[in-house]
């Protein structure tokens, strides 16, 4: 889950990295009282999840309280990169003298973290790894020994931080390393870092990713969601505990097992060139179990997606015996059309693996209308897509 | 030959006694696997009756491998303790130990990864959020289907479980010696690169599969292993080439980060290097056909 920059300057203030005084509103008229707890001026940052919001014109500064109100208001509802502005942050104002890069991250390919820093902040940071590669350390971090003194000072001298900065920035780097294992984060990066008139180091602009499966030990953090902004259906979808992604296609994807699903999305897609373009509606992966209510609940989400035509219900009997499957497929047919939700549109259904001829004959047997079968992936996709094209 | 797990492999499984655990442990039994014991310490000294196979509960995993010469156990603990369980099995020195559980926060994996590392990487991990693997015939570790398919020429190395069944299925005349499932989150233990390499020494296997998913490179990493170290044919699959960036599709680790991690670099990295990549899982499962046919 990545976060807001406010919500990632509350984090840091919350671990003790140094941050300058700022406030998140939704409405202009909320910056007056803001600005004038600063002193008049401010920055006003248009809180959206993509880089480039300076460029696209989403941080102004505003000369005084009604300057910030204008500001404020010619920001909130700006769209940037597709990105609605439905919240603004305002911040103090710095003097800035140098701008630096700091962060920690899950390094994937060595299966550790990361470290990276840099004295080329400011810039995005792909830019400098791309033309200056020179100029960002990247130093490994164990995960047990952590972000140690020691380490924290290989980072700065690595990074090459001038020798006045250098005893702050190591302190903010232990911190940082505090919100990376304490809020269970994949990436903290602080850019810029700054230096100001008075040689303060302080984090001006941050981003946090947290890691969705420590939730179970992070009950805080299902506050920091942003559930305005998530699709009515994948917010459904997660009320249910269905694994959902809404996608901008015609036919709607119900599988087993996310590997399995995936791929059922692109075979879909494949069999799309020949029906005229359609394309899968959604990612729904209802695991190993497949039971009829979870069938049940999948089936009513997908279904109440003005967007699907027609449904490809893709299942592998593994664990599952297809009969199962087939029995929570009819069953939740007859619960969803109990609940007076008319079924209108065409399943096609694809059983394989183990009982798949048992799993079979109990849909040949029901005899739904709008449920046909396929006995190959590749040949339902085909149906599925040819039937949402009609 | 069969590759990590054989007809000789001594299994204990720890979280046996939960519902999950205990669904698979008879499961396992019942594919012929040597089931030797499980591990909690609230019921240690006392034996569960699976199927009417009498399976002794030790208080932990070193008491399990000193009474019974287990060298491989299968995770079935939640999340919350499941860093617990796998830094209890490398620290017994445990030959094999592969972690099934789903959901595990990725800074529990890194830091079991990290002290398996520091202990000289005695143990071989599986997993986590993976359904282990199998040598048909002769051992399961894991939830894999045992009833899939028989043992034969075809090595398999997976990110999806499902996948992986389905592929099994495909090629079910032809036979698999070991499919392995490694898992689809973001840090795991053993990779494509481990199983390839182990897949080429072995001398039943004629054949390799490797399924493939978005995220992260280890795909890109495996087609340059296999170009460098792979003389046996290896047939490839990637799945997410439609799934769209930043997304994260049910596994974990499965989720299209800017430019990376893309389905089509894994594709052309893995056909740069000599391996037929399939556009499907059926057409995977022709190419892989028509190889072993000559």
């Amino acid at each position: 889950m990545d976060l807001f920059e406010y919500q990632a300057r509350d984090l840091f203030a919350k671990h003790g990295v140094p941050v300058l005084d700022g406030d998140v509103i939704e409405t202009p008229e909320a910056a007056r009282a803001i600005a004038e707890r600063f002193g008049g001026r401010a920055v006003v940052k248009a809180q959206v999840k993509v880089g480039g919001r300076g460029k696209a014109g989403g941080v102004k500064l505003a000369a005084d309280p009604a300057d910030a109100v204008a500001k404020a208001e010619a920001i909130l509802g700006m769209d940037i990169k597709g990105h609605t502005v439905h919240k603004v942050m305002l911040a103090q104002t710095a003097d800035i003298k140098d701008e630096y890069y700091v962060s920690f991250l899950l390094d994937r390919t060595n299966r550790t973290f990361l470290a990276m820093a840099s004295v080329e902040g400011g810039v995005e940071i792909e830019v400098v790894a791309e033309e200056n590669p020179d100029a960002l350390a990247k130093i490994p971090v164990d995960a047990n020994e952590g972000c140690t003194p020691e380490k924290a000072a290989e980072i700065v001298a690595a990074a090459k931080f001038p020798a006045e900065v250098a005893d702050q920035v190591a302190e903010v780097l232990q911190k940082l390393w505090k919100v990376f294992i304490a809020e269970d984060a994949l990436l903290v990066e602080v850019n810029p870092l700054i230096k100001s008139g008075e040689g303060k180091i302080i984090a001006l602009d941050g981003k946090v990713s947290l890691d969705e499966n420590a939730e179970f030990r992070q009950p805080e953090h299902e506050a920091l969601e942003d559930k305005a902004a998530a699709n009515p259906l994948e917010a459904a979808a997660k009320a249910k505990g269905l694994n959902y992604v809404k996608l901008d296609g015609q036919v709607g994807i119900i599988g087993n097992g996310a590997g399995l699903v995936m791929s059922t999305l692109d075979v879909v897609a494949y069999a799309g060139e020949k029906h005229g373009g359609v394309k899968p509606a959604n990612f729904l992966d209802i695991g190993g179990g497949a039971s009829a209510e979870v069938m049940a609940n999948g089936l009513e989400i997908i279904l109440g997606d003005a967007d699907v035509k027609s449904v490809f219900v893709n299942v592998f009997g593994g664990i599952t015996a297809c009969d199962a499957v087939a029995n929570g497929i009819v069953q939740a047919l007859a619960l969803l059309e109990s609940k007076g939700e008319a079924v209108t549109k065409p399943l096609v259904v694809r059983l394989d693996g183990n009982n798949a001829e048992l799993g079979r004959k109990i849909l040949t047997d029901a005899n739904h209308p709008l449920v046909q079968q396929v006995d190959t992936m590749d040949g339902a996709a085909d149906r599925a897509a040819e039937l949402a094209n009609k | 030959m069969a590759i990590f797990l054989t007809k000789d492999s001594k299994v204990i499984v720890q979280g046996m006694t939960g519902s999950e655990g205990m669904k698979h442990t008879r499961r396992m039994l019942a594919s012929g696997t040597q089931i030797v014991g499980g591990v909690n310490p609230r019921k240690a000294g006392t034996t569960v009756d699976v199927d009417g196979t009498e399976v002794p509960v030790f208080g932990t995993v070193t008491e399990a491998m000193e009474k019974t010469g287990a060298d491989v156990t299968v995770i079935f603990v939640p999340p919350k303790f499941t860093k617990d369980a796998v830094v209890e099995a490398v620290d017994a020195e445990i030959g094999l130990a592969v972690v099934i559980t789903e959901g595990v926060p990725v800074h529990d994996t890194a830091a079991f990864w990290a002290h398996a590392g520091a202990k000289g990487n005695k143990t071989r991990i599986i997993g986590p959020n993976c359904p282990g693997l199998i040598s048909p015939g002769q051992s399961n570790a894991g939830i894999i289907p045992a009833d899939i398919t028989s043992s034969g020429k075809i090595g398999l190395v997976s990110k999806s479980g499902t996948l992986t069944y389905q592929l099994m299925y495909e090629l079910r005349d032809i036979g698999f010696s070991s499919a392995v499932g490694i898992g689809g989150d973001p840090v795991i233990g053993t990779t494509h690169i481990d199983a390839l390499k182990a897949f080429q020494e072995d001398p039943e296997t004629e054949l390799i599969v490797m399924i493939g998913e978005i995220g992260g490179d280890a795909e890109e990493r495996a087609a340059a292993y296999i170009a460098e170290h792979v003389t046996k044919p290896v047939v490839g699959y990637v799945a997410g080439f439609t799934a769209p960036e930043g997304k994260t599709m049910g596994h974990a680790g499965a989720i299209v980060s800017g430019s990376s991690g893309t389905a089509q670099a894994k594709k052309e990295a893995l056909e740069a290097a000599g391996v037929k990549v399939g556009k499907t899982p059926s057409e995977t499962a022709r190419l892989a056909r028509e190889i072993i046919a000559g």
